[in-house]
């Protein structure tokens, strides 16, 4: 059995790190992918980033010189994660077009 | 530079950022912190955002040193801390501004609190239970210092209770949505 459900923003934080990024960079681009939607709050990105870290799913890169932010990526494990997860919201998806047809349209 | 003296007792602190709001609405921005202390600077009406948090470490810790460098790296600024309680501030013009923006995270802020609130109540009741027992021992009628540590785990109780639902509220949300 795979992992349970991610969350929206462990998603799109996990989608993000397919490049290195910084927290900033993160929650730009979060909001951009999501067209505006998405708003992930510094405190909730801290402290997801943190839990990634903890679960080998993403890793911080060594800082640049002269600057202190911190970058992070994604590791093989992550991507397993993120792939899983993609194929589960694939069959949400299709499930609900097979029973929405009309509605869709 | 206006500052005004205001208690929020730990549970609070929602109310304590509505008020922060409030002052900012009214063109007075947060511009430092002390016990019980809030020193405000003049703004423009509405041009900034408060939020504050408590943090899991001391702030000399460099774990929240380095959550503070972090929260200032998306563009807050950093206000000060009192206790453990860190505030910013971030220009409204800026986008909304929230330190949490899922329950998740929501619920394990309302955990940290509850985790402080429990010992001290804990506390405040043994303390107060064995003060009412050594001076009923004694025969002495009045007993002060019990009564306080009484009231206080009493108060401290209703502080636990109102963390408790606000974290129920939100376990209950979680059921439905993220």
């Amino acid at each position: 059995m795979g992992n349970p459900p991610l969350t929206e923003a462990v998603y799109y934080i996990l989608l993000s790190l397919l490049q290195p990024r910084h927290g900033y960079g993160i929650i730009q681009n979060v909001q951009a992918l999501s067209g505006g939607r998405v708003h992930l709050a510094a405190g909730t990105l801290y402290g997801a980033l943190n839990t990634l870290l903890e679960k080998g799913w993403i890793d911080s890169l060594p800082g640049e010189q002269e600057s202190r932010k911190k970058e992070y990526i994604i590791t093989a494990a992550g991507r397993t994660a993120l792939l899983q997860e993609y194929h589960r919201l694939c069959e949400l998806a299709v499930n609900g077009e097979k029973f929405l047809q009309e509605e869709i349209r | 530079m206006k500052t005004l003296h205001k208690w929020f007792w730990l549970w609070e602190f929602e109310e304590e950022e509505v008020w922060l709001a409030q002052m900012a609405q009214q063109g007075l921005a947060l511009k430092a912190v002390g016990f019980c202390r809030y020193d405000f600077e003049e703004c423009e009406p509405g041009e900034y955002a408060v939020c504050l948090q408590r943090l899991a470490k001391p702030v000399a810790n460099a774990e929240s040193q380095e959550y503070i460098t972090f929260v200032e790296e998306t563009g807050a600024e950093y206000i000060g801390t009192v206790n453990q309680w860190v505030y910013f501030r971030k220009k409204t013009q800026d986008g909304p501004f929230e330190l949490f923006s899922d329950n998740h995270s929501r619920i394990r802020q309302l955990d940290r609190l509850i985790y402080v609130t429990v010992p001290l109540l804990l506390l405040n009741l043994a303390a107060g239970v064995q003060n009412m027992i050594m001076v009923a021992t004694l025969g002495s009628k009045i007993n002060l210092l019990g009564l306080v540590n009484l009231a206080l785990a009493g108060l401290l109780g209703w502080g636990l209770y109102r963390l408790w639902i606000h974290k129920k509220r939100l376990q209950d949300e979680s059921e439905l949505f993220e």
